[in-house]
């Protein structure tokens, strides 16, 4: 039981991000203090949150390129619903239910129409972004547009962390709960995993599909408003190529990305161990031309564990199966 | 029927020639804007008419089209042309393509001139810019020595490893620094011109240099993450958050005192510029040739390089004391 559990891919993440941390610990000491790794914990907040979202559609055998665009729409919403003097609830609850509802607009088109959903969300990623110039003409809302209680919530402390921080455990937490105690949040495995086995079973490939793309839509949504409430401004490209960031951190996380294998643990640990990359390289003094390529070479690595990981996975299992027998 | 039509179109010039003869005196100079509605352009038209009050006898036509594209700029023009205008002076949506339009009114006789946003050197006799690459080095430097009189740690916030603007700038800014004494850059980083990866960056420097006491970012993106960053570090009052940035987007840092002050071109002291420089070239009081200087009113005077092209200014620096004035103006 300790043998697997030390093999699995949960616990070699576990262990890479510790040492990156005793790595970063050894050139900026600074880094590891309890404050400052809760700045990391809140900085990558929404990479966590649009992770869990991306690691059910991925899960589909699907992918959402639009999350970072719809994360964007919703978070200008959010600041012009602000600046038209809307209350915070009801900003969160609309967020919430626009980004679910894009999320749905990429669903039906894959689940009605058949289209590959890569092709689907790279169209919607320029609509989404293309709506939000429409509706600004491409002008900023700035700070002073914001109102304070709006700028606020994600930066109020609680035990020690901000709300921002807390919402993306919170959300670690039901998506969990979701994904391994549900039965549709079953149903995600069982369709990228086999998808004739599950029609057999009964589960609708399509509808299961869609749902993951409302889900991951939803919390975009949510996270636009975090996003332009901390960095306090709103335009057209905020956020601009975070898909990709957010593809990473699931595959760095070890979610199959022929789909129907992962853990929220890897998908969580995934985006931390970004997180940390990238807070780490301002203040460990590698040249700024080095970064891309680290980061990059991180990534790469991830998925050479990936692929070896993954090789013949479907024989072991009967295997197993037959010494079992 | 082509000499008859040729005689008549001459004819018809003439009247109406002789019939404007009364109002010859008034120039009328042509502000051709990127497009109508824009409240940068607005403010430079507002300069315009400060120039044709100063001038006296100059009427300005302050037009563009609806939307920045070069083919509505063009019917702009040949309406201009049209209208037998004394002067033009454009802020191009195309480099290229009004140089035929612009071409066609300069052998009418009609003073061209390209100002914020040039064209080619076929089609306009000068171009003014805004500022130049070693003017804003220096204004960078300047904002934030300032308010530093025993000199500081300063580092800098810049766009991408190869935006050519940025690079530029920051290179004659090093340039420059000898003649601040004290001021002294412990770091360049790279913001990519994203709001995250600049506030991570900024993040970053407060905690590399405890000591940093000023940020300069020359991007406006950069600009406002930083002073977000500054802001949400509690650093309001010992770090200082300058570069170049849009006064509309500055405003909520100024007051909040994240950022003392910061620069960008104004668009009031441009359309002054071209309205004067327009007004000197169609008058003949100054040649448009390499090497020239042509008066520009309280604005002195612009140098023109080989290119034809000149510098007006150092950019115009936006504090607390302007800034309500001119965040609603762009």
């Amino acid at each position: 039981m300790m043998t697997t559990f030390l093999k699995s891919r949960e616990a070699i993440l576990a262990l890479a991000i510790l040492a990156l941390l005793a790595v970063i610990a050894f050139r900026f000491p600074g880094f590891v203090a309890p404050a400052n790794l809760a700045n990391v914990l809140t900085d990558t907040s929404p990479l966590i949150i649009l992770a869990l979202g991306q690691m059910a559609v991925i899960l589909t055998k699907c992918i959402d390129l639009s999350v970072a665009a719809n994360l964007a729409l919703c978070g200008m919403i959010a600041a012009i619903l602000n600046g038209i003097g809307v209350p915070l609830p009801l900003i969160l609850i609309a967020v919430v239910a626009l980004g679910a509802g894009l999320g749905a607009v990429n669903g039906l088109l894959v689940w009605k129409l058949n289209i590959p959903s890569i092709v689907v969300t790279l169209g919607t990623m320029t609509i989404y972004r293309g709506i939000i110039f429409v509706l600004t003409d491409g002008k900023w809302i700035n700070a002073h547009q914001m109102s304070e209680g709006f700028k606020a919530f994600p930066r109020a402390v609680i035990l020690g962390l901000p709300v921002m921080a807390w919402i993306a455990v919170g959300v670690v937490l039901g998506f969990a709960l979701f994904v391994n105690r549900t039965a549709p949040g079953r149903a995600l495995f069982a369709v990228g995993g086999n998808p004739h086995a599950a029609v057999y079973t009964g589960i609708s490939v399509g509808r299961t599909q869609f749902m993951a793309f409302v889900l991951s839509g939803a919390l975009a949504g949510l996270t636009g408003y975090l996003w332009v409430a901390r960095y306090a401004v709103a335009y057209v490209d905020i956020a601009g190529g975070f898909e990709l960031d957010v593809v990473a951190a699931c595959v760095i996380g070890g979610i199959a990305i022929a789909g129907g294998a992962g853990s929220v643990a890897g998908a969580v640990m995934g985006a931390l161990f970004l997180g940390i990359v990238k807070n780490a390289l301002p203040v460990v003094g590698i040249s700024p031309f080095w970064q891309m390529a680290i980061s990059g070479s991180a990534i790469l690595i991830a998925i050479a564990f990936n692929a070896r990981g993954q090789g013949p996975k479907g024989r072991i299992i009967l295997k197993q199966a037959e010494h079992r027998a | 029927m082509s000499i008859l039509k040729k005689a008549l179109t001459t004819a018809a010039l003439a009247t109406v020639l002789m019939a404007t003869g009364a109002h010859a005196e008034t120039k009328r100079i042509a502000l051709v804007v990127k497009a109508l509605g824009i409240g940068f352009f607005e403010a430079a038209a507002k300069g315009a008419e400060e120039a044709a009050k100063e001038l006296g006898d100059v009427e300005i036509i302050y037009t563009g089209p609806t939307d920045t594209t070069a083919e509505g700029q063009i019917e702009v023009i040949n309406s201009l042309i049209a209208q037998k205008v004394d002067a033009i002076a454009v802020s191009a949506n195309d480099t290229d393509a009004l140089v035929p339009t612009l071409k066609k009114a300069m052998d009418r006789g009609i003073t061209v001139i390209s100002w914020d946003s040039g064209v080619a050197p076929d089609g306009r006799l000068m171009h003014l810019n805004p500022s130049s690459s070693a003017l804003i080095g220096n204004t960078i430097v300047k904002l934030a020595a300032d308010h530093l009189p025993d000199g500081g740690d300063v580092a800098i916030l810049s766009a991408t490893t190869t935006s050519t603007n940025q690079n530029v700038w920051i290179e004659e800014a090093k340039k420059v620094l000898p003649n601040y004494p004290g001021i002294n850059i412990v770091a360049t980083v790279y913001g990519d011109d994203l709001a995250d990866k600049s506030y991570r960056e900024t993040q970053g420097l407060l905690q590399t240099y405890p000591d940093l006491k000023a940020i300069i970012a020359p991007t406006s993106v950069g600009i406002v993450a930083a002073a977000q960053a500054v802001t949400d570090a509690g650093k309001i009052g010992s770090v200082n958050v300058t570069g170049l940035g849009l006064p509309s987007e500055m405003a909520g840092h100024v007051k909040s005192g994240a950022s003392k002050s910061f620069a960008i071109w104004n668009p009031i002291d441009l359309g002054y510029a071209a309205t004067m420089i327009a007004y000197n070239l169609s008058n003949g009081t100054a040649k448009a040739e390499a090497g020239a200087e042509i008066p520009m009113g309280r604005m002195g005077t612009v140098k023109l390089d080989d290119n034809k092209e000149g510098a007006m200014a150092d950019p115009f620096t936006y504090d607390a004391s302007n800034i309500d004035q001119f965040s609603s103006i762009f």
